[in-house]
């Protein structure tokens, strides 16, 4: 993991208030406290951090840095707005929203999905944090205010001062493509850019901690004096686990849910997840550090031709060889740095042509279909141990949807996994994270460190009362597995509707027992399928959805929720077509119209996606 | 009447037979159901009246079952073929179905009758539609109703085979549900509007499977008294060339529950004689008399034998005289010499040749030295006869003029299907049941493990010096009967995975059941229980006696 910048990172335990000096305070506060609500003790919480901070000043003590407000004129308040799709955005954001409260600065945490976009004229100070996905798409929650901003409707922007993170995946071609576009537009709006964009690659977090930097220093200097911010409730004591502290759980149980002649195995996994540590609620995700494959850290070594045991020291961090390319290290998924690197040393001409401007597409697909190995295999280049471990990405941890609920299997997590596994050029290429988790015997994977990656995009109704239509072809079932667990076991009162998709009903419908049970007793409405090799023609999820769409209108029209989960390449929009077509086919819509009417039903979220 | 089962409610099956609208049920719209490869439930009852079970793979059963995935469903599909005769276009059309929809195997019946195993779902109309294009249909082939009819098997054995023959083909149309829900189903007839009536079941069908059988004597090869419903044909004279009519029989089968003494087998009674005029009457007052009589609330308990045992065999005949409207004249006096086959080449009295070959269980396959499905192929592509199925799973090529026995015995040799000259006594006459992996009833393994046991006997009869002795060996793999266990002079029913209760002591015309010997027995032990009695067999036997009537004789069980 990267250092935390110590600086900017004001410890929790500077912020939590000191122990009661002697036991007769204490008992004097709580009287005068019990007459006073949640809200005000916030408030004097906050005006006595204010004090605190202007006495810290005075007394020229700068363990918590908070400069008097420079410009009189004085901004009343920041908005840290992110739109995120994997949880990573808003984790910056509430990390930057802390600090800011921390030190007495006005601000307030938005997501995007509950921001009006209109609202954007009478923003003063504004931190963006915003994600791309896939081959440059923004997150779902974002596609209404980017719509908004880019389109006519836009007002000019010359009251805001911004900056942006950026947040994207450098093995992607359109890297960062969201918050480059919106930065740009922003800019070109006449909104002020008080700081560059900072553009964050898989391992975001010392380009944000530099980011966040800055943008607490803008703070400082733009907002009104702090001495009556209100702080919000200090930071809780909870021991869940999280992506930097995940809990290490057992794993319970793991069976193939595919039948033998599958070309495409499914694994079942089922850990333990102690209440208080793996919370979930369903449509979470949990994050799994897994291990490399150990046949994938041999090659490394043989190809660096050094001692898998040296030891090799990073930013302050030592480790083995083994040890940083098993436990710490991206080598199964090829990003634009390494491959930058790697071809400076490889001086290779086929290398430098693909990588000159001009072939955008072989780039992609190289980018989407090479492992590192492939490179270093097909183009050799002298590495030692020590630069190969520093060029590569530091390993980031899986998210998988959990495929289980709380209410139906207690203190477990299922997941749904299905296994990387292919040759190229007659090389076996392996999922480094579907390899630990589904491989018995593996390394440690009788346990395995995980945490919850909380997804409220993708909960259910709180009505309960709501219709859901679940489309999920492949492993994007899983958390309709757990839907369904759940509106069963808590008695909802809406129904649902399944549409799932894979090769083969024989050998690929995951979790078929359970939906033609489901469907048998009454809690699973409809079921649709489509097994795209079971006959000549192909036929995908999006194929029944418009030979069942009278009714699917009629759902829709009804109230019911979208929930759609899976492949965000192709199948993703695929679906979202055959939305526009039932709607526009089967209701008075225009296919503008029934565009916004998806627009709308995002925002209200009652179209929620959670593809990958 | 039936008064002890008045009280209790109707079996489940009755239920769903009186809500199908004549068998109809919800199959249509099942066959269409792309979330799963199986039927719903109450179709799954129904489809048998059509001809075909509902099976999945037993031997992946658990497998599939931790994979979250529904058990391996197909479907087994037996047609209706009254007397087991087909020409040499049905064969091939049979055939080609078995290679494009099925398992690659045809398996002939203890009935006379094809079947097809591991059709998939999708593929069950198509299958059944191109059967009757080949004027082959499935209807009433399993369920509740009458099965397919038997018929000693070579009608041209004498004229008298030819006469049973047609009556038996005129039985099994006179009893065929009237229902058009076959016709709409699987061959796209137009939908009845209504007012379909089941002159003779009614809505609900019979309470339980109805077999019925006709037999030539002295050969019992149809296992008469096993059938609920039998005609053993007289003579008018002593060349066999006339009909006089038929003894009738009545309430046998084999069926049994393990650990229910309520179940049992039961050799069929003699209800007397009838003239050939009275025999459509006769069978259509026995179905009528069991439709309205039987036990529709145990299904386990409800076959036509227990109907009698409950109203007493003569107030049955007399249910019977009335409805028929005709009186039974006392029995002819009749006797049977063996119910096996009679293997290699016979001539027929239009001086035809007919060969009978040996098919162990009656499966047609090629596997690795012998290549009998393309053997038989390339016979039915030259063939000008019949071919003909024995109630004894074999197959005899019919029909043969002098002058093709040449071509039709190098095609014999060819592709290795001269058992009937190699094979010994015991492997001619062995039946087996298909069991697992498709049967859903089978609690062990019949068919698969039939040639094993077969040379284990056989290494035990040389052992007690003896070789080539006649005995009739037959396993199933539950108490069904469907190989007809109970009459065999060794049978082995099965009760779990390798394990299964012996019986001995049948004889050699079908006429006596076996007796229950020992329980439970693995292999081992199987052995270890008949090797003394074959001691004692070698030691003690008389000329020509069988196995199973010293056992009787000496007292051993």
């Amino acid at each position: 993991m990267p250092a935390h910048n110590g600086l900017m990172n004001a410890s929790p335990a500077t912020l939590m208030p000191a122990p009661a000096p002697d036991p007769q305070l204490e008992s004097s506060l709580l009287a005068l406290s019990r007459n006073l609500d949640a809200g005000t003790l916030r408030y004097l919480s906050g005006f006595l951090a204010g004090v605190a901070a202007e006495r810290d000043r005075a007394a020229g003590n700068d363990t918590v840095v908070a400069k008097p407000a420079a410009d009189a004129a004085g901004i009343a308040r920041a908005t840290v707005l992110y739109a995120s799709q994997t949880g990573n955005g808003r984790r910056v954001a509430e990390k930057l929203h802390r600090q800011l409260e921390s030190q007495g600065l006005a601000a307030r945490l938005v997501n995007v999905a509950d921001f009006r976009p209109r609202d954007i004229a009478s923003e003063k100070l504004l931190y963006l944090i915003v994600s791309t996905h896939g081959d440059g798409d923004p997150p779902d929650d974002a596609r209404a205010f980017i719509d908004f901003l880019t389109s006519r409707k836009a007002p000019r922007l010359e009251q805001l001062s911004y900056t942006v993170l950026a947040l994207g995946d450098s093995s992607y071609p359109k890297y960062c493509e969201t918050g480059r576009a919106l930065d740009q537009r922003l800019a070109a709006l006449g909104a002020i850019r008080l700081a560059d964009r900072a553009d964050c690659d898989v391992d975001y977090q010392a380009a944000a901690e530099a980011w966040s930097g800055k943008a607490l220093e803008i703070a400082r200097d733009r907002l009104q004096s702090p001495h009556i911010a209100m702080l919000s409730a200090p930071p809780s004591q909870q021991a869940a686990a999280d992506r930097d502290a995940p809990v290490a759980t057992e794993v319970l149980a793991r069976a193939l849910i595919t039948a033998r002649n599958s070309d495409h195995p499914v694994t079942h996994l089922e850990l333990a997840a102690p209440a208080g540590q793996l919370a979930y609620e369903p449509g979470d995700a949990v994050g799994i550090w897994h291990h490399n494959p150990a046949q994938v850290v041999d090659r490394f070594v043989e190809i660096v031709g050094a001692d898998p045991d040296s030891r090799i020291a990073i930013d302050g961090q030592e480790n083995s060889l083994r040890g940083w390319l098993t436990e710490h290290r991206e080598i199964t998924r090829l990003a634009r740095p390494f491959l930058d690197a790697h071809a400076a040393r490889a001086n290779n001409s086929t290398l430098n042509q693909l990588r000159a401007d001009g072939k955008p597409d072989a780039l992609r697909s190289l980018l989407r279909d090479w492992q590192p190995l492939d490179l270093l295999e097909r183009f050799p280049a002298q590495w030692s141990a020590g630069d190969l471990v520093r060029a590569l990405r530091p390993l980031t941890p899986r998210l998988y949807s959990i495929a289980s609920s709380r209410a139906s299997v207690g203190d477990e997590l299922h997941l749904t996994v299905a296994a990387v596994d292919y040759l190229r050029d007659g090389q076996q290429r392996l999922g480094a994270a579907s390899h630990f988790l589904t491989t018995p015997g593996n390394g440690a994977t009788a346990s395995v460190r995980a945490y919850i990656e909380p997804n409220p995009r993708f909960h259910l109704p709180a009505d309960d009362a709501r219709d859901i239509i679940m489309i999920g072809p492949g492993t994007g079932v899983a958390p309709f597995r757990a839907f369904l667990q759940h509106r069963v076991e808590s008695g909802a009162r809406g129904r649902h509707w399944l549409f799932f998709g894979a090769r083969h009903r024989f050998s690929d419908f995951l979790y078929q027992a359970e939906w033609l049970e489901a469907r048998r007793n009454g809690t699973l409405h409809r079921l649709d399928v489509a097994f795209s090799r079971d006959q000549s023609e192909k036929v995908y999820v999006q194929h029944r959805m418009r030979e069942q769409g009278a009714e699917l209108a009629r759902w829709l029209e009804n109230g019911a929720h979208v929930y759609v989960c899976g492949d965000a390449q192709r199948m993703a929009p695929d679906v979202h077509e055959a939305l526009l077509d039932v709607l526009t086919r089967h209701t008075s819509r225009s296919h503008e119209a029934a565009n916004e009417y998806l627009n709308e039903l995002a925002s209200e979220r009652r179209y929620a996606r959670d593809v990958y | 009447m039936a008064a002890a089962n008045d009280k209790a409610p109707p079996s489940p099956i009755e239920k769903v037979k009186a809500d199908s609208r004549f068998l109809r049920g919800s199959i249509a719209q099942s066959l269409l159901d792309p979330a799963t490869g199986g039927l719903a439930e109450a179709d799954t009852h129904l489809i048998k009246l059509h001809g075909s079970y509902q099976q999945d793979d037993r031997d992946i059963r658990e497998e599939r079952r931790l994979q979250k995935l529904e058990p391996a469903y197909s479907f087994m599909i037996r047609t209706r073929l009254p007397g087991g005769v087909c020409t040499p276009r049905q064969w091939l059309a049979l055939d080609e179905l078995a290679t494009r929809f099925a398992n690659g195997s045809l398996r002939l019946t203890t009935r006379q009758a094809f079947q097809l195993h591991g059709v998939i779902k999708r593929d069950l109309k198509p299958t059944i539609a191109a059967m009757n294009a080949a004027l082959i249909d499935t209807i009433a082939a399993c369920g509740d109703v009458n099965r397919n009819v038997l018929a000693s098997a070579n009608p041209l054995a004498s004229q008298l085979h030819a006469v049973v023959h047609d009556w038996a083909v005129r039985l099994s149309e006179h009893l065929l549900p009237r229902t058009r829900a076959y016709h709409e189903i699987w061959l796209d007839g137009a939908p009845v509007a209504g007012g379909e009536q089941e002159p003779i079941y009614g809505p609900t069908y019979l309470p339980r499977k109805f077999k019925a059988a006709f037999v030539v004597p002295p050969v019992n090869d149809v296992d008469v008294f096993a059938q609920d419903l039998g005609f053993v044909a007289i003579a008018a004279d002593a060349n066999s060339k006339t009909l006089d009519g038929f003894n009738v029989t009545a309430g046998g089968g084999l069926g049994a529950t393990h650990g229910d003494a309520a179940t049992y087998p039961r050799l069929a009674d003699i209800l007397g004689f009838i003239k050939p005029d009275q025999l459509l009457a006769v069978a259509e007052a026995v179905v009528t008399t069991q439709r309205d009589h039987g036990d529709r609330s145990n299904r386990q308990h409800a076959r036509l034998k227990y109907t009698i045992e409950a109203m007493g065999l003569d107030a049955f005949r007399a249910e019977v005289e009335r409805r028929a409207g005709i009186q039974f004249q006392p029995a002819r006096p009749v006797s049977f010499t063996g119910n096996g086959d009679r293997f290699g080449w016979t001539q027929s009295i239009d001086g035809s040749w007919a060969l009978t070959l040996r098919i162990p269980s009656g499966r047609i396959a090629d596997r690795a030295g012998t290549p009998w499905r393309t053997g038989l192929r390339a016979i039915a592509s030259v063939h000008t006869g019949t071919f003909r199925l024995t109630p004894n799973q074999n197959l005899i090529v019919a029909g043969v003029c002098a002058s093709a026995r040449p071509a039709i015995e190098s095609l014999i040799r060819q592709h290795a299907l001269s058992m009937h000259e190699t094979a010994s006594p015991v492997s001619l006459d062995a039946l087996a049941c298909v069991a697992l992996p498709t049967c859903p009833l089978a609690m062990a393994e019949a068919e698969r493990y039939l040639p094993a046991l077969v040379s284990a006997i056989e290494a035990r009869l040389h052992a007690h010096g003896l070789d080539g002795m006649p005995l009739g060996v037959r396993i199933t793999g539950c108490p069904n009967g469907c190989a007809r266990p109970y009459l065999a002079e060794i049978a082995l029913v099965g009760k779990a995975p390798g394990r299964y209760n012996l019986h001995l002591g049948g004889d050699a015309a079908g006429q006596r059941l076996n007796k229950l010997y020992r329980e439970n027995l693995d292999e081992a032990a199987i052995f270890a229980a008949l090797d003394p009695l074959f001691a004692r067999f070698a030691a003690e036997k008389l000329t020509q006696e069988r196995f199973g009537d010293f056992l009787w004789r000496s007292q051993l069980i």
